[in-house]
């Protein structure tokens, strides 16, 4: 056994004890709910059988009593509209706005359904290049956030338990203040008369290069991206930092593993889903996003929000606007599934 | 006391600074600047209460401020009963098309909730953009806050608890009455509260859904900034920032749970 043990490499030898380590965990898991499966069934069994006579009358209206109100509401108003604005994708634009009638009263006029918004979509480049500009933004905001959070939270979650909950706190304020008050206060920042605008054009001006406005730009878009959803990051990341048993590290450290080691082969794999599960949560909204580059970005900033807000209070073109909102939609829907993919991946592993 | 750790360390504690910093000092300017006598928000020149003083006389805002309070109440006192339903719901029984509708609106991007009502509420609705819509609209989206929260304090709850008031006789509606309720009441609160604030401070959802006639406050300071920047915002920002500051407090008050992100 020693001697098989003094053959392995460090690395080897930690891998074995993680893998012992999670074993051990799976099963005395597995054991605690077969336990309490079978507590349940031994004592509530008559209990249940006795009451179920006069509950089972009452169980099924409870249950429609207690589900029916949400479910009705959500169906009108989160459902329906959705379905609804499936099908304006494929209809034709109103006259005045808004969408063509199916049943026209005058055949002449345009009426009915059609692919026409798709296959605009597909033929004009300009669209296909909104959205994978908004897509690098995405990116770009996701990554930047990441390297901002992650020290933090680890930092949180390495923090004696005490002051774990001012920190996260001070990370949830600035939530506080209103979405546009935050967008807000770049404008200030970055504005021609502020401090960091004289610094940068003096330092730009000192190499003999022009001076450049900093508001109005991408790069004030991405600043504001990174500002108003970094907590999104630092959350899901510190839930999942805090969970690592510090015993890992001190089993690495014993084996010879160095500070960077230690992190890039214990810390990092584990956080795996944390991370996974902020850069979904910082992605998606920046995708959706419009109100940022409406206000900080320049003419040439525009975004796929900015599209479909166009689209429904600029030129009334509301088949079009649904269109644009369901590529949106599948976008969404592929980056959910793509997270999901890779952090139940990582799972199966552990 | 360990080998690399003191620099390390050092190292974390500079990066989150800076990250706390880049948090705070936007917001700590323009809090700063709502007191500058000057109508550029670039040097300091002197203290004032001038801008508050605008405030105070401010129509436009003072309408939009009303808006928005009475929106939120309504809207965050319905969000909480529905939301609440829908937690129990959701905790009982495997409802995995409610689960879905509560869960969706708080994922997707704001942008495509508003689009789709605005076009229910005009195509098929065929009603006026206003109030009842921003209304409809705010308890779309808060519902699935409320419930989660809800859920998520139901789960954390012992079984043995109704199982002992089972044991005594108490009938369900009983067990609901003396034991569920008080013991997620809180939560409802917190819930409740949470969704006043998300109301408040909502403008995506708004914009698209508030027509012409209605002015609600984020939608008020959406203009003020596109048309002309006055340190005016500065102090309606800072008004608006001391409300919600005091709401998370209460919440953390009545339920720390909330915001300690467990869900």
């Amino acid at each position: 056994m020693s001697e098989n043990h003094t053959r392995l490499t460090p690395t080897a030898r930690l891998n074995r004890w993680l893998k012992n380590v999670a074993c051990a965990a799976k099963a005395r898991r597995q054991a605690a709910k077969k336990r309490s499966l079978h507590g349940v069934n031994e004592h509530s069994e008559p209990v249940a059988n006795a009451g179920l006579a006069s509950t089972a009358v009452f169980r099924l209206p409870v249950k429609w009593l207690v589900s029916g109100p949400p479910f009705i509401f959500l169906l009108l108003f989160f459902a329906a509209p959705g379905i609804i604005m499936v099908l304006a994708s494929f209809r034709y634009p109103g006259e005045f706005g808004g969408l063509a009638p199916v049943i026209a009263t005058d055949p002449n006029t345009l009426h009915g359904f059609t692919l026409e918004t798709y296959r605009f979509f597909f033929s004009d480049l300009i669209y296909t290049e909104i959205f994978a500009k908004s897509f690098l933004v995405a990116l770009a905001t996701t990554l930047i956030c990441l390297v901002m959070a992650y020290p933090l939270a680890l930092l949180i979650a390495r923090s004696p338990k005490k002051s774990r909950n001012l920190m996260v706190l001070l990370v949830i304020l600035p939530f506080a203040s209103n979405f546009l008050i935050r967008i807000y206060a770049w404008m200030i920042l970055l504005g021609p008369q502020a401090v960091l605008s004289h610094l940068v054009n003096g330092l730009l001006g000192a190499f003999g290069m022009a001076p450049v406005h900093l508001l109005f730009s991408s790069f004030a878009v991405l600043v504001a991206m990174v500002y108003v959803h970094l907590p999104f990051m630092v959350l899901p990341l510190y839930t999942n930092l805090e969970k690592h048993d510090p015993a890992l590290l001190d089993a690495a450290r014993d084996l010879g593993a160095n500070a960077w080691q230690r992190f890039w082969c214990v810390t990092f794999p584990l956080s795996l889903p944390g991370i996974f599960s902020g850069s979904t949560l910082v992605f998606i909204p920046v995708l959706g996003m419009f109100a940022i580059p409406d206000i900080l970005g320049g003419t040439g900033d525009m975004l796929i929000g900015n599209l479909i807000k166009e689209q429904f209070l600029g030129t009334r073109d509301w088949p079009f606007g649904s269109t644009l909102s369901i590529m949106l939609t599948i976008a969404v829907l592929a980056c959910v599934w793509l997270a999901a993919r890779l952090g139940g991946r990582r799972k199966r592993h552990a | 006391m360990r080998r690399g750790d003191g620099h390390r360390g050092m190292g974390l504690w500079a990066v989150a600074l800076a990250v706390y910093a880049f948090l705070y000092l936007p917001l700590l300017i323009v809090v700063i600047y709502s007191f500058n006598d000057s109508r550029l928000n670039a040097e300091w020149v002197g203290f004032t209460w001038h801008w508050y003083n605008v405030l105070l006389h401010d129509e436009d805002i003072l309408a939009a401020a009303g808006n928005s309070l009475f929106i939120a109440s309504v809207s965050s006192l319905t969000a909480t009963l529905l939301g609440t339903m829908a937690g129990i719901a959701m905790h009982r029984y495997p409802l995995k098309a409610l689960a879905f509708m509560v869960m969706t609106p708080v994922a997707m991007p704001e942008i495509l909730l508003g689009v789709s009502l605005l076009l229910f509420f005009i195509q098929v609705l065929n009603l006026t953009l206003g109030m009842l819509s921003i209304i409809l609209a705010h308890i779309t989206f808060s519902i699935g806050f409320v419930a989660i929260v809800v859920r998520t304090s139901l789960a954390g709850l012992d079984e043995s608890l109704f199982e002992a008031a089972r044991d005594c006789g108490a009938s369900p509606w009983e067990t609901f009455r003396h034991i569920t309720f008080p013991l997620i009441l809180p939560s409802v609160i917190a819930g409740g509260l949470m969704a006043f604030t998300l109301s408040i401070d909502d403008f995506v959802i708004t914009f698209f859904t508030a027509g012409v006639g209605v002015s609600t406050l984020p939608l008020r300071i959406y203009s003020m900034i596109k048309i002309a920047v006055t340190p005016e915002v500065n102090a309606v920002s800072t008004l608006l920032m001391l409300l919600t500051l005091a709401l998370i407090v209460l919440v953390s008050r009545i339920a720390p749970n909330v915001l300690r992100w467990k869900t």
